[in-house]
């Protein structure tokens, strides 16, 4: 089979072994959500409820007039307990509307079908898209309405969709197709009409086949898709690598997939869409794999946006051991969370808790010794051992002529460093330098 | 509260198993059948040798460590390496204090003067050979044939032992290509056999520890330009120590490009510089000089050969 690819990357260990099998089961109804009202990219939302209101399922609670946003829904019917700042993955504090539920998951009556993709202006699908606070859902939780309508002067000339879940542990996505194939065809068409293209590729590496067949299946009667199947190599869904993949197009660097005619979306965005024209059911829960050697039960569930981490933990029979990281997100990208007690987000694709023997707990690195691994692994073709070595030292410029800022932070180059450097982390902090002195410049 | 507990840190949360440690052990154990030949070939001399370069590479380097209130690192196995690498491609003949001077230059000066580990911008190793070869010459190139009678040396006076390279440069006498492959030749300890030092290199490109790249270019440009030069390509690539050179020293991580055409030039350039030391230099083997020099322009060729960045446009594109 000839599959497609990209040069560099990096062959990790892919750990899915204990949730990829597992159906996705409905995670219990938690008795309270926080749900932050910043869990995308672009603005916050303003609440549009107050303490003390009583909330349906669906019900639109937050909002902003700003151009790149997206709304928040309840996820849980009840009656708002608080809203201020709660602590958010990563340790952020963020505005959040807690409800208490009332276990009835009534649905507001703004939930009803939308009509069908045939009677649907691509501009209807937009708005029903951004109604419904649909984000990117592999992660990056870019609002979905945003990356549809191109820019001016600039047009779309295919979808691609991102099946790939390279990330080790996470198999949502895969158990997403596999079980909800139909769904995902029919949020591409709905996403095709949007963006005004006629074709769509949806890339799947290699190692689900069973997704890669189930899709194929639901795909054999809608013209216009094709699956492609690709190398599992780690980072194959980083949106620039998918696409080098699937079109060979380079998005230029410093550019965006549009650059390129291309818009690039989520299998598991797709569903979300489904969802909304289907039923009308704005993005209120979502799956997340709950996996890594110190939980109990390992398995994928739908999870009501606003749930503790820590609830999932539970449902999953709690740690077997105790962990050394808790993460949020897979073990490249992911980010390490000091406590349990922060909710899941629209981004949350994964809870990882994993043990000592797993992830490195202690800083022992050591020198550099040049072996070019780094430079083999990097999926942008940088050369991470200079840029890092230019930032440790404080020389931002030249890390900066070393185009430190085309790193995407894939962790590839971490991942292989033989001397265990932190490469990412000096790389992370010559773009933060370098992009402060642009700021102070103008 | 396990909570408490928690370990925060940035991503990537995984790292690959190899570390560094474990490269300079796999460098030793594709070493191993080099070194076996040596023994085999030169006896206990050669063991000795070994012995020695080694045992002093780690001593140095341990005292030196100690001296500069720095933790001692020689369970990274680096010291070794570059002290078993000096043993290899010193003449099985020397006596003992030869390669105990040689590991102490090759780690002391060579390595530690410029920062220890990951800065030295020489082989450690060669720098220690070539000391040692402008210091005690007439020491350094004295052969020994390993086996007592070699049939096709009939007639030739035996005590005037020379390297095939030598043999041919002074005396025009072609050694024939079964003994320079097996390495039934006079030579240093572990440069005469060729099938011992692919074994070691293929096992270093199977463990994803160096490429084909340095070494490629580098023999494919020493037997171009010989046969540019009317020489006999294959009897370039397999007499004197471009094997062990080409695959053990130009792969050398710390002294030798990161960039895929930083590497390609630099194998060229060492495949250039070799034979012409070889062909028209004072010395009859030139791959120790032609990759110290190449180790010099390392810095240069890895600024000057930058790969195209992801999304980079083409100049002129």
């Amino acid at each position: 089979m000839n599959l497609r690819s990209f040069l560099g990357g990096t062959h990790v260990p892919y750990s899915k072994e204990s949730t990829a099998s597992k159906p996705v089961r409905q995670a219990r109804l938690p008795a309270r959500v926080t749900i932050p009202l910043h869990q995308h990219t672009g603005a916050p939302c303003e609440p549009l409820v107050k303490a003390g209101d009583h909330v349906l399922v669906g019900q639109k609670i937050g909002d902003s007039p700003a151009k790149l946003t997206a709304p928040v829904h309840a996820s849980v019917s009840g009656k708002v307990a608080a809203i201020g700042y709660y602590l958010q993955s990563g340790g952020r504090l963020v505005n959040s509307v807690v409800i208490e539920s009332d276990g009835e998951q009534q649905l507001s009556p703004d939930v009803k079908p939308r009509g069908t993709i045939e009677n649907l202006s691509p501009g209807d699908i937009v708005g029903i898209i951004r109604d419904a606070g649909i984000v990117g859902l592999g992660g990056a939780a870019f609002p979905t309405y945003f990356k549809l309508v191109p820019p001016p002067g600039k047009r779309f000339d295919t979808l691609v969709v991102n099946g790939s879940e390279c990330e080790p542990y996470l198999t949502a996505d895969h158990r997403i197709m596999l079980e909800r194939p139909n769904d995902v065809t029919y949020g591409i068409r709905a996403l095709m009409k949007a963006a005004g293209v006629d074709r769509a590729f949806l890339g799947i590496e290699d190692n689900k086949p069973d997704a890669i067949e189930a899709m194929r299946r639901a795909a054999s009667g809608v013209p216009g898709i094709e699956v492609v199947v690709l190398a599992t190599k780690y980072p194959q869904g980083a949106e620039k690598q998918l696409v080098k993949a699937i079109l060979g197009r380079e998005i230029p660097s410093g550019g965006l997939p549009v650059d390129v005619g291309v818009v690039v979306n989520n299998v598991g965005t797709a569903v979300a869409v489904a969802e909304a024209l289907e039923k009308g059911m704005p993005l209120v829960e979502r799956v997340v794999t709950v996996a890594g050697s110190c939980i109990r039960e390992p398995q994928n569930l739908k999870v009501k946006i606003g749930t503790a981490i820590g609830d999932l933990i539970e449902e999953c029979g709690g740690f077997v051991k105790e962990p050394a990281k808790v993460i949020i997100g897979g073990p490249m990208m992911g980010v390490a969370q000091f406590s349990t007690d922060v909710p899941v987000t629209k981004g949350t694709s994964g809870v990882l808790a994993l043990s000592k023997d797993e992830v490195e707990v202690e800083d022992t690195s050591m020198p550099c010794v040049r072996c070019g691994k780094c430079v083999g692994a990097c999926p942008m073709r940088l050369l991470p051992l200079f840029i890092s070595q230019r930032a440790e030292a404080g020389r931002f410029d030249e890390a900066e002529e070393y185009n430190a800022l085309d790193c995407i932070e894939c962790g590839s180059c971490g991942y292989i460093c033989p001397s265990r450097r932190p490469l990412v982390q000096a790389i992370r902090l010559a773009k933060s330098e370098i992009m402060a002195r642009r700021r102070k410049k103008q | 509260m396990a909570e408490k507990r928690l370990i925060v840190s940035s991503s990537p949360h995984l790292r690959s198993p190899i570390a560094t440690p474990q490269i300079m052990r796999d460098v030793i154990i594709a070493l191993i059948p080099a070194s076996a030949m040596g023994i085999l070939f030169f006896k206990l001399q050669a063991l000795l040798v070994i012995l020695v370069g080694v045992a002093f590479a780690i001593i140095t380097e341990a005292v030196i460590q100690k001296a500069l209130h720095k933790p001692v690192t020689i369970n990274d196995y680096s010291a070794a390496v570059a002290g078993l690498l000096l043993a290899l491609v010193l003449p099985p003949t020397v006596p003992l204090w030869i390669p105990a001077i040689g590991s102490i230059v090759a780690i002391g000066v060579a390595k530690h003067v410029f920062g220890g580990l990951g800065q030295n911008p020489f082989n450690p190793a060669l720098i220690g050979r070539a000391v040692l070869l402008a210091s005690w010459p007439v020491l350094m190139t004295r052969w020994v044939w390993p086996v007592s009678q070699a049939p096709w040396m009939q007639g030739f006076d035996a005590l005037t032992t020379a390297t095939p390279l030598a043999l041919l440069k002074l005396s025009g006498i072609k050694t024939p290509y079964a003994a320079l492959f097996f390495g039934n030749v006079a030579g240093s300890i572990g440069e005469t056999s060729v099938p011992a030092i692919l074994l070691g290199a293929l096992y270093l490109i199977w463990r994803g520890h160096i490429t084909f790249r340095i070494p490629g270019y580098f023999i494919g440009t020493v037997a171009v330009l010989s046969a540019l030069f009317g020489q006999d390509p294959l009897f370039h690539i397999l007499a004197g120590g471009l094997m062990i050179g080409a695959f053990f020293m130009a792969t050398d991580y710390v002294s030798t490009p990161v960039t895929p055409r930083g590497q390609a030039l630099f194998g060229i350039g060492c495949g250039v510089l070799t034979v012409m030391i070889r062909l028209f230099g004072g010395y009859p083997e030139g791959v120790c000089y032609a990759i110290l020099i190449m180790d010099a322009t390392t810095a240069v060729l890895d600024k000057f050969t930058r790969p195209r960045k992801f999304g980079e446009v083409r100049r002129g594109a």
